[in-house]
């Protein structure tokens, strides 16, 4: 359809998502940006945060862990660093995971680099956790 | 000459070893299988930064990133070397270990320093042996090839990098070409030149498209570039580890052969023992009747 876009999303080890779908909302650093089709290019820095994408009435989401978002008029990529879809969260893993980090933020001195890590991975795990509940609420 | 029991026992050793050799060659095949597939996932990422940076990276001042700023006297050069953790590969880690070193030897000719970044088991030993500091090392992770690990490799490099320690990060890696040659490479990490991404993205006819950009361009390109950095690192590693598996296919495929060889040549040599006792023998029962008879 002509008012459809392509959605791509790629990550270094796979191509988690080739679709053509009606709308886009992701986050860059900057905020939450909706991309439909005949879009000017643009290319985003997208933060850690959760990205959905609607075609016809099914509504999906997905984490994103951070990376870049370029769009041409018929095509959305994201390169993300990491990414999974709402149905692959293994919540446990990401609790876990939250855990871990809390732990580690509360160890460690604010400003350093541990810190930082610590703080993006505890905000992963978040997202992650969100994006999942989202998707089963 | 060796008894008949001799050569026999030697035949089902050689017969032992012609199997384990193609058990190994049938497991890099499977392994090389696996790798290629990942670098096949890989390829769209790698050729998407690429395109992207070019666009971007285009006339923007080196002032913008630290990871672009050209030295302007190199006095010490960090050197990435990728090779595998297990041996049995043939030449493969010898011929990587050996372009790092001319490496080395062609800059210290220059007067400057080298400063190793050694990945994988048979790097690290080699140094060693040689008194070469191996602090900077990472083994026993060319098993399994991931981003997390280029991401590690690549840390060392900038980290190095940033801190001023070295002015330059080279990467020697092996470049798969095909399953027949695997080509010691040597690449420029750091400082990243603009051209350099221009090198890497296929060249597209037209004018690229201009981006509308949020946040800026330039802080797009300050995100972008230690990622660029990432993305090298990871297809330099997924080629050395292609490379490893294709070498070892090619050496475990030819230690096979000669094994049988081996076995056919030992065979005749039995089977000539064999006749040869037989006669003897005939010989011993003729020459005994013969003796009766008189």
């Amino acid at each position: 359809m002509a008012n459809k876009i392509l959605l791509e999303v790629v990550t270094p080890d796979r191509l988690l998502l080739s679709k053509e779908v009606d709308v886009v909302v992701a986050t860059s650093v900057e905020g939450e940006f909706g991309v439909l089709a005949g879009h000017a290019p643009l290319l985003a820095t997208l933060a850690i945060g959760e990205m959905r994408y609607r075609d016809g009435n099914a509504l999906d989401y997905a984490a994103v862990a951070g990376g870049f978002c370029e769009v041409t008029g018929e095509k959305v990529t994201i390169l993300a660093e990491s990414a999974e879809l709402a149905r692959e969260i293994d919540v446990d893993r990401a609790k876990r995971a939250r855990e871990r980090a809390e732990q580690r933020l509360a160890k460690s001195q604010s400003e350093q680099l541990d810190y930082v890590r610590a703080e993006a991975a505890l905000k992963r795990a978040m997202i992650r956790m969100r994006v999942a509940e989202r998707a089963h609420g | 000459m060796p008894s008949q029991r001799d050569i026999l026992n030697k035949i089902s050793a050689v017969k032992k070893t012609r199997q384990i050799t193609r058990a190994m060659n049938m497991v890099a095949a499977a392994k090389l299988r696996g790798v290629q597939e990942k670098t096949e996932r890989f390829q769209p990422y790698a050729a998407k930064y690429a395109e992207v940076l070019a666009s971007l990276s285009s006339g923007v001042s080196p002032d913008v990133h630290p990871l672009l700023v050209q030295p302007e006297k190199v006095e010490k050069v960090g050197l990435i070397l990728l090779t595998a953790d297990r041996g049995l590969c043939g030449s493969f880690n010898m011929n990587l270990i050996n372009a790092g070193l001319r490496f080395a030897k062609e800059r210290q000719a220059a007067g400057q320093q080298v400063e190793h970044f050694l990945v994988g088991r048979k790097a690290r030993d080699f140094h060693r042996r040689r008194g070469v500091n191996v602090d900077n090392a990472l083994t026993g992770v060319m098993n399994t090839v991931d981003f997390d690990l280029a991401v590690q490799v690549a840390r060392m490099g900038m980290n190095a990098f940033l801190a001023g320690e070295v002015q330059e990060v080279y990467m020697v890696y092996s470049h798969f070409r095909s399953m027949a040659a695997q080509i010691p490479t040597v690449v420029k990490l750091l400082p990243i030149s603009p051209d350099m991404a221009g090198e890497a993205a296929p060249t597209k006819e037209g004018p690229s498209l201009e981006y509308l950009t949020e946040p800026s361009a330039e802080q797009i390109l300050v995100d972008l570039l230690p990622r660029f950095v990432n993305v090298t690192v990871y297809s330099g590693l997924l080629n050395t580890a292609t490379s490893e598996q294709a070498a070892r296919m090619a050496a475990m495929d030819n230690a096979t052969k000669n094994c049988k060889e081996m076995i056919n040549t030992l065979t005749l040599a039995y089977n000539k023992a064999r006749q040869a006792s037989i006669t003897a023998e005939l010989m011993d029962i003729v020459g005994g009747a013969e003796a009766l008879k008189g």
